[in-house]
Parts: structure tokens; sequence; C-alpha cells
């Protein structure tokens, strides 16, 4: 790769916020260490994968409405968790944390095991039990 | 407090950190050098190790081996530190600190709020030094950032213990003691006949150059075997291995090209130079690969036939870069 051929196709979104460094020949044939705005088919390809953590987050959403899985659910996809690294976060067996996903468990659900999902979460317990706050969770990156 | 500590960009997380370390202590070698004479360079499709739920692509070796062997081959001694108390883990850090010791350590990026969230998925594998504490907040340098960050306590401790595939478990490690003298052209044929030996002869076939062609033969049956969305899912994850932040382009193909550039002078060996040009062009290949696969994984019209495309694209490199292996096996002083 030549150093007028390093790409400069930003990103949408970091929109510049950071750079690459990458490695390219100057005109004399050496190798120079220059920045980079970002790639087309990387900036796609990381895209392809938010878009199917936002389907996935979306599905779960439509479930936690109709009353099968938990707001606990919802979080974890949007979090980009599964069962076992939540466990791991919060230390709660992971066949529990598998029960929790589902409403009918969830509702049982102890101040300080929330706690615990919570923290791990990102939010508060009280946040984690409102069942509206999921239909305003908006899934979109931020521009 | 904060140590007169300096920080300096690199393409990837751990050349960075341990470029940066070595020129606190006036040994000044650049970022390909590290990466060459650290083997960083290496290939492996691993399907049973899983990242976001789909099997694990890399271009270069386990998180921690750079620094472990540019250390080694270059005779410093190190300490390394792995903890199961986070408490604890905080305290020894703290303690280094005190000493005037800068540490560099094992994070994850999920967690890391400087990141930008583009970015920021389960992955363990990234190297930052710690040099500073000001008050609660600790002095960051990230290499991957073109600015020194700050972490708070609480934030530190969790990127520290993150948690998924390969958890960082609070691993810190710090340079010991540097000898008088280093000898770098033994380093680099060290490096460099290390890195050949891996990608030419490790016997299973998902490592090296075999792991290439291990990786062609099942993208092959990707669309069948999975369906069209998961197989362009799984195209986009090497995609994002190969490209995605920290490897100087092309899968740090680029990188080792400008290494065995640097090497054609140090060692004075000018068949190096040679053998860097088809590593750019290795690397050149492996970004018309990027691009292919991007258009296949967009559009997913031709299905079968731009798969069949990649993996015969996937074969030819391999060849390329097997040709390049086997004269840099024979390298001598």
């Amino acid at each position: 790769m030549k150093i007028d051929e390093v790409p400069q196709d930003e990103a949408y979104m970091i929109k510049g916020k950071i750079r690459d460094v990458c490695y390219a020949l100057d005109k004399d044939g050496h190798y120079t260490s220059t920045l980079s705005m970002g790639w087309k088919p990387k900036n796609e390809a990381i895209g392809l994968a938010w878009e199917e953590v936002y389907h996935r987050v979306e599905e779960v959403r439509q479930q936690v409405q109709a009353g099968r899985l938990s707001p606990l659910a919802f979080y974890m996809e949007l979090n980009i968790m599964n069962p076992s690294i939540l466990a791991s976060y919060t230390g709660i067996h992971r066949w529990k944390v598998r029960r929790h996903l589902k409403m009918k468990y969830f509702l049982n659900l102890k101040q300080e095991v929330l706690e615990k999902y919570a923290g791990a979460l990102n939010i508060t317990a009280a946040e984690l039990v409102d069942t509206k706050r999921i239909q305003t969770v908006v899934l979109k990156h931020e521009d | 407090m904060k140590i007169d500590f300096q920080h300096n960009v690199a393409a990837h997380c751990e050349n960075g950190v341990t470029s940066n370390l070595l020129k606190f202590y006036g040994i000044n070698l650049s970022e390909p050098m590290i990466f060459g004479i650290g083997s960083g360079y290496f290939f492996s499709h691993m399907p049973f190790i899983k990242l976001n739920g789909m099997a694990v692509t890399s271009f270069r070796v386990w998180p921690g081996m750079i620094f472990k062997r540019v250390t080694r081959r270059l005779g410093i001694r190190v300490k390394r530190k792995k903890f199961r108390n986070q408490e604890n883990a905080m305290r020894e850090l703290d303690k280094m600190l005190d000493k005037g010791i800068p540490v560099g350590m094992l994070v994850g990026v999920y967690q890391l709020p400087y990141f930008p969230r583009e970015y920021r998925f389960h992955f363990n594998a990234h190297n930052i030094t710690v040099f500073g504490k000001e008050g609660d907040r600790y002095v960051v340098s990230d290499p991957v950032m073109e600015n020194v960050e700050t972490l708070s306590y609480d934030e530190l401790k969790k990127v520290r213990f993150a948690k998924g595939t390969y958890p960082p478990s609070g691993r810190m490690y710090y340079i010991a003691e540097i000898p008088a003298e280093v000898n770098v052209k033994s380093a680099i044929i060290k490096g460099i006949r290390k890195t050949a030996k891996d990608m030419l002869t490790i016997p299973v076939p998902m490592f090296g150059i075999d792991g290439i062609r291990f990786l062609a033969r099942r993208m092959r049956k990707w669309p069948a075997k999975l369906g069209e969305k998961s197989a362009a899912l799984n195209l986009a994850q090497v995609i994002r291995m190969l490209e995605e932040i920290g490897t100087g382009g092309a899968g740090f193909r680029f990188i080792y090209a400008a290494f065995l550039q640097e090497c054609a002078e140090v060692l004075q060996k000018p068949w190096l130079n040679e053998l860097s040009r088809e590593m750019t062009g290795i690397g050149d290949q492996w970004r018309e690969f990027a691009i292919l696969a991007a258009r296949c994984f967009k559009n997913r019209d031709k299905g079968q036939t731009s798969y069949d495309q990649l993996a015969d694209m996937l074969m030819n490199i391999a060849q390329r870069e097997e040709k390049v292996f086997l004269q840099l096996q024979t390298i001598d002083l």
C-alpha cells in the first residue's frame, strides 16, 4: 500500500474521534506510519455486527412486552452479553441466570440479586425492573 | 503523582505498550521492530474458541506473547502478575506506581469509557500502560489513542477484571531489570526464525499457512452449512479481525513488510528488501480480499460463487506467504 492509497473513509460512529496508525510506502518506497480515518470494508463489517446486535435486542424487546422474557434478558442482549458472561460478572450460577431471563422467575427476585445484575449492566436496580424504560431505549448509534 | 513517561501512538496496542515501556528505560525500537522481534506475525483460525458466538480468526500471536518474547530476546528481566482478588490487584499497581515504575496491563475494551462506542465489544486482549495516579484518577497511556487518558479507580478495576472470552484477571507486567547492552541483531534473527517456524511447521491445521487454507476450505462451505445470513456475519468477523483497530492494515502484513525493510538495513541483507516488497504485495492482496468480502456480506447477491472466489484468494495468499517464510527460515547472521 502506498501512502496516498491509505483510506480516509470516515466511519459513521466515530466521526474522526479516533484514527488508526497505518503502515504505507512513501514515494521513495520506504515504509512510514501514517494515520487513517477508517476504511469502508472495515466500517461495513463493524456496521453489520452492530446491526445484528440491534436486531437481536429488538426481538428480545418484543418478547419482554409479551411477558415471556424479563427486562434482564433485554439488557443482557443490549450489553452484547450471554448468560455465561453475565454469570461471571455477577457470580450467580449460569443456570440461575438463564432462569432469571424468564419473566416468571424474574418477578420473584430479591433486591440484592437485582442490585448485582444492575451493577454488571451499568444501570440501577430501579431501572432494571422498570419495564417502561425498555421502550425508551433507542437502538441506534448516537451521531 | 505522575511518572515522566512518553506516550506514543502505535498501530497495535501490545507493540505500543512494549515500545513505550522500553523507551522509558532508554531502548529505542520502532513499532515494526518490536512486532518482528516479538514474532507477532501469525495466523490462526479456531472454530472451538468463540467470540460473539463465532469462530475466532486471528492474524497475530496470543496476547502477551510479543512483550514476553521481545524482553526475553533482548535479555530484559520482567515481572508479571495475575490476581484473583480485585483489591489486591489495585493495591499492587499503586505500590509499583509509588516506586516510579510504569505498569503495562491487560484490559477488556467493553467497559473502557474513552474508547469509541463502535469498537466496544467484549474483547479482552487490549493493552495499556498506567503511569501515574492523580487524586482518584489513574493516568493511562493507551497506544491506540492519540492523547493520554485517565480512568477512575472503579473504572480501571472493572476493565482489569472484564469477563468473557479470555478474561484478563488483572494481569499486569513491568520491567524489572535492563542489561547493560542489548543485542538487537541476534534478537531479530531469533524473531524471524520463530515466526517462520510457527507459520510453516505447526502440525495442527488451524495454525500458520495451513490455517489460512483451513479457513479457505471452511469458508467455501459456509453458505450451505450456516445459511446466507450467518455466513455473512462470519465473513464480517474475519474482516474485523483483519482490519479493526490495531493491525496497521491488512492484518499486520504491512507492519511486517516495514519490519523486513528495516532489517535489510540493520543486518545489511539486501535480499530482505525483496521479501519486504513481496510482503507488501501480500498485504495488498489481503486488502483486495477484504473489499470483495465486504461486497459479498453487504449485497449477498452471488452467494456461493463469491465464497468460492474468496476461498481461492485465500489459497493464493497462503501460497505466497509460504514462499516468503520458506526463504526467511534460512536466515542467519
